[in-house]
């Protein structure tokens, strides 16, 4: 089952507080990061990651009436960010949550875990039940 | 893969078709003879799998050797010893002693007293993958591979992942059977029933797939419901007194055989009740039912083949309106009774809702609330939804197909709960 894994970065004093890590703090957390991602590869569960850049390029965009966008942020107030996404394929709920809570933990400032917010939502790929109840299916 | 689509069906032996279904039908039996041979499974699935892509390449342009079983097993052999041979050096490099002397040896085919192996390897090769060692995304990649003759890049575009997260699935499971040492022979008897169960329940997950993403515009992705069909026919073929073997290819013949009638132009679902019956393919369906009462003549019958009991009266019924419910209700309460699945559970409450009335029904459902398995289950609410319309309460049905969608994680049964909702709502 796939789900997708965004997980949330806490903004700090309203700048991108990983610029104010000390080296060694912000190498120890890149290393985790791929050290996590070798991990998930090589267990076959990666399907996708990506990291995004920080909210201060942000934009939100709607269709005008000339259906043209029309761009609005970025928003320095935001208390949290999505800083990236996995869609990870496992064999259970379990395993899924056990990945995102290792990701949460990921190392901040003096190697003390951050304990992010990570949002974990099922990818819409189940198949259907051929042994459904058969008004269902 | 586009090029084996465009081209027109025909019986030469130099038809890319033609050739591609020999290959996958002499992969796992070659396998076993390379596998017993060399010793390492691992080993003898990556050089089987080199010989596999060479003879794709080399058959379709040269067409099809005349021995092509012998072709394969030379391939893979002098891949293998390519592979020690890499190996060894790199040892050697590595050690700075030359501890080992190579095994040389001429290739030749398999001789015959192998060959007559080979159909007991392609079982005991199902054995092994499908062992209960292995996760079950593992033991389904693995099977499609060193069993189905499927390539990595096929397998990996069926699941939808990249290619190498199928590649790392697919050497995890090897190392897998390496470290549980499983071994390449066949299960003791004392064994046989919970091995046999193992390689059934790939099989069936592997078809499950498969009835997800036949319908819609993935139409490049292997097809894994045929793929499953054609494995369990050749479990068939090798167990063939086994009833519960005969059941699970009738189950997966009788279900596929509904497979243009069960969705839609743009994919969306058309349940069982709904779906144009002249649709349905009769061929397999005649082959399933054939199946069906063979096994039940020759013996007791087991939770496949009940299924396939019932999705035989099913298909067999001329309308809606024909089928045999109380037959059906019965079924169920014998599957009630040996399954674990709370999927059987509740068909049994529609079942029983159909012969006695939604009430009796609602009734059980009620019963399964305080299931550890189902409490809290989309289905739960999508089979109550669907008796309050039997009765006619449009505010509870709606209440309940807003809920069994939301908790649904397909997208054509959420556009399907969805659509429900909102017929009920525009009637009341």
């Amino acid at each position: 089952m796939k789900y997708m894994m965004m997980m949330n970065a806490p903004r700090g004093n309203g700048e991108y507080q990983i610029n104010d890590w000390s080296p060694d703090d912000f190498q120890a957390h890149i290393a985790f990061m791929h050290g996590f991602n070798r991990q998930l590869s090589e267990a076959g569960e990666m399907v996708a990651c990506e990291g995004l850049t920080p909210p201060a390029q942000a934009k939100l965009v709607r269709a005008g009436k000339d259906g043209r966008p029309v761009t609005d942020g970025p928003f320095p107030e935001t208390k949290e960010f999505l800083a990236g996404f996995w869609i990870i394929d496992v064999d259970s709920a379990e395993r899924a949550y056990e990945l995102a809570a290792t990701v949460s933990a990921a190392p901040g400032p003096g190697g003390t875990p951050l304990n992010m917010a990570v949002e974990l939502r099922p990818v819409m790929s189940a198949p259907p039940d051929p042994s459904a109840p058969s008004l269902t299916r | 893969m586009n090029a084996k689509l465009v081209t027109d069906r025909n019986t030469s032996t130099n038809c890319p078709e033609f050739a591609e279904h020999l290959l996958r039908e002499l992969a796992p039996q070659v396998l076993g003879v390379v596998a017993r041979k060399c010793g390492d499974f691992a080993d003898a699935e990556d050089a089987l799998q080199e010989a596999l892509i060479a003879a794709a390449t080399q058959w379709r342009a040269a067409g099809v050797p005349t021995n092509p079983r012998g072709w394969l097993y030379s391939v893979a052999m002098r891949r293998l010893k390519d592979r020690v041979r890499s190996e060894s050096a790199r040892r050697r490099r590595e050690n700075e002693v030359a501890s080992e002397r190579e095994h040389e040896q001429p290739f030749v085919s398999p001789p015959d007293a192998e060959l007559g192996l080979m159909t007991d390897d392609t079982l005991v090769l199902l054995f092994m993958c499908c062992h209960s060692a292995l996760s079950p995304s593992s033991a389904i990649a693995l099977t499609l591979r060193a069993v189905g003759g499927l390539t990595t890049a096929e397998i990996a575009s069926a699941f939808l992942v990249p290619e190498a997260t199928m590649a790392q699935r697919i050497s995890r499971a090897k190392q897998s059977i390496k470290s549980s040492g499983v071994a390449f022979r066949m299960p003791t008897d004392d064994d046989m029933v919970e091995r046999l169960g193992a390689v059934m329940h790939v099989l069936y997950l592997i078809f499950n797939e498969g009835y997800a993403s036949s319908s819609g515009p993935e139409l490049h992705r292997v097809d894994l419901s045929a793929e499953a069909i054609r494995l369990t026919r050749m479990l068939r073929a090798l167990t063939p007194d086994n009833g519960e073997v005969a059941g699970l290819l009738a189950l997966m013949l009788l279900t596929d055989a509904r497979r243009a009638a069960r969705a839609g132009r743009h994919g969306e679902l058309i349940p069982l009740d709904a779906q144009d019956r002249s649709l349905w393919d009769r061929q397999m369906i005649s082959e399933g039912t054939a199946l069906v009462s063979s096994a039940f003549a020759s013996g007791s019958a087991g939770p496949y083949l009940l299924q396939a009991a019932i999705a035989a009266i099913h298909d067999e019924s001329p309308r809606v309106q024909d089928t045999d419910w109380p037959q059906i209700m019965a079924l169920y309460g014998v599957l009630k009774q040996m399954s674990e699945n709370p999927m059987i559970a509740l068909n049994h409450a529609i079942a029983v809702a159909m012969v006695g009335g939604a009430e009796a029904g609602l009734a059980l459902v009620s019963e399964l609330d305080t299931d550890q398995k189902l409490r809290g289950h989309y289905r739960l609410d999508a089979v109550r939804a669907h008796l309050y319309e039997m009765i006619g309460d449009d505010a509870r049905a709606i209440l309940h197909y807003r809920a069994a969608a939301e908790g649904t994680a397909s997208i054509p049964e959420r556009d399907y709960l969805n659509l429900k909702a909102a017929r009920a709502s525009a009637r009341s």
